[in-house]
């Protein structure tokens, strides 16, 4: 959806006599709006410039976009002249940590255990993106009310932090990829963390059966689009 | 097919709900003269302070803040290449770069950002895009780069 924005703020920006180039994600959305200078680029989505920690390919990028902005006729789509596919079929392969006491929910516990790898994480890459709702220290509790809804209770009877499960969600998911970032010792392929939380993690199959449990919920779920993402099934 | 390919093709034929005018482009200036700001979509953020959904937005960070993160609700889409260098998505380091090489003019002191997940169109159009435009233009801004998310 994001390049249908994009072009259309190009559009604003450019009436106001600001010259723009926009990088593309999605080429047939931009095809239906018309960006003043758009460069398709055939990369994962939400990798707009292609390769993370790979600051001459993203160079490359930024010049092939910047030498469009000479032209006066529009709306122009020009090409990048390579593509990268995500990797979303090949999770990361990270180890689990084991589950030590029976009493705590699985992936309250595996969240615990996680938690030198995510420090690791963050060390390597300087910040986080965990921190939306909750910080690193509240993860494991935050996972609770999921557990709760899991076992039977009503979602819109449980306290989510925040009162935004679908937020704290992504505090989670941020806390689970950084951890992955601190188990491996390279780049990954997009969407290879997210395939490792989502199928090969406690979490990722909590927040499946939460959604099972949630789909026919009355009231119903405010958040079902943002529980699991297309790219990991149905 | 990819899950990018796929997630593509699912999201492609949603119409944009809007008759899009012919498109008139603006002169720029030549790129080592030029002030350039990046506006992006994807709901960058101050730590504790999320995003509404559906927003039309936007919100200017200065151009030697960190620690932003990626505040966007949507699941579709990678994660860990904006986790592990802002630049795959919000490319403020190559810019200072190329502005230290002399690539382009100048920096500009601040960068936009919204969120690219509002369906509704017309109003980053007619108010919103306007309204940063202008403040971009006080900040003396002539070329604007975009990325999505």
């Amino acid at each position: 959806m994001c390049t249908r924005t994009v072009c259309t703020l190009a559009r604003a920006l450019e009436a106001a006599g600001i010259a723009t180039v926009a990088l593309l994600s999605n080429r047939q959305h931009a095809e239906q709006i018309g960006p003043p200078r758009g460069l398709d680029c055939d990369f994962p989505l939400g990798r707009p410039l292609g390769r993370p920690l790979d600051p001459i390919f993203q160079r490359r990028v930024l010049d092939a976009a910047f030498a469009m902005l000479p032209h006066r006729e529009g709306p122009r789509i020009d090409r990048f002249d390579e593509v990268i596919e995500d990797e979303a079929d090949q999770p990361l392969s990270c180890p689990i940590p084991p589950r030590l006491d029976p009493n705590v929910p699985a992936a309250v516990s595996e969240a615990r255990g996680l938690r030198p790898a995510y420090d690791r994480g963050v060390e390597r890459i300087g910040r986080t993106q965990v921190g939306r709702i909750v910080d690193a220290d509240g993860i494991p509790d935050a996972i609770r009310p999921f557990v709760e809804v899991v076992g039977g209770r009503p979602w819109n009877e449980v306290e989510f932090p925040g009162n935004d499960p679908t937020t704290v969600l992504m505090d989670i998911r941020a806390y689970y990829e950084e951890a992955a970032l601190g188990l491996s010792d390279h780049v990954p392929a997009a969407r290879a963390s997210e395939s490792w939380y989502y199928r090969k993690t406690k979490m990722g199959e909590l927040v499946r059966q939460f959604r099972t449990t949630v789909q026919n919920a009355e009231p119903p779920f405010p958040g079902m689009l943002y529980l699991v993402p297309m790219s990991q099934g149905e | 097919m990819t899950a990018d390919r796929d997630m593509r093709a699912r999201v492609g034929s949603i119409p944009s709900g809007v008759d899009f005018p012919p498109v008139e482009l603006a002169e720029a200036p030549a790129l080592a003269d030029a002030t350039v700001a990046i506006v992006t979509t994807a709901a960058l953020a101050h730590p504790g302070e999320p995003w509404e959904d559906q927003s039309h937005e936007y919100r200017l960070f200065g151009r030697e803040e960190s620690g932003l993160i990626m505040a966007h609700n949507s699941t579709n889409f990678d994660r860990s290449g904006f986790a592990l260098d802002r630049n795959v998505v919000y490319p403020i380091d190559r810019l200072r770069e190329m502005e230290e090489e002399g690539a382009i003019g100048r920096l500009a002191p601040r960068h936009a950002s919204f969120i690219g997940s509002t369906f509704e169109l017309s109003t980053f159009l007619l108010d919103t895009g306007p309204r940063l435009a202008a403040e971009l233009r006080g900040d003396g801004v002539d070329v604007a780069l975009l990325t999505p998310v």
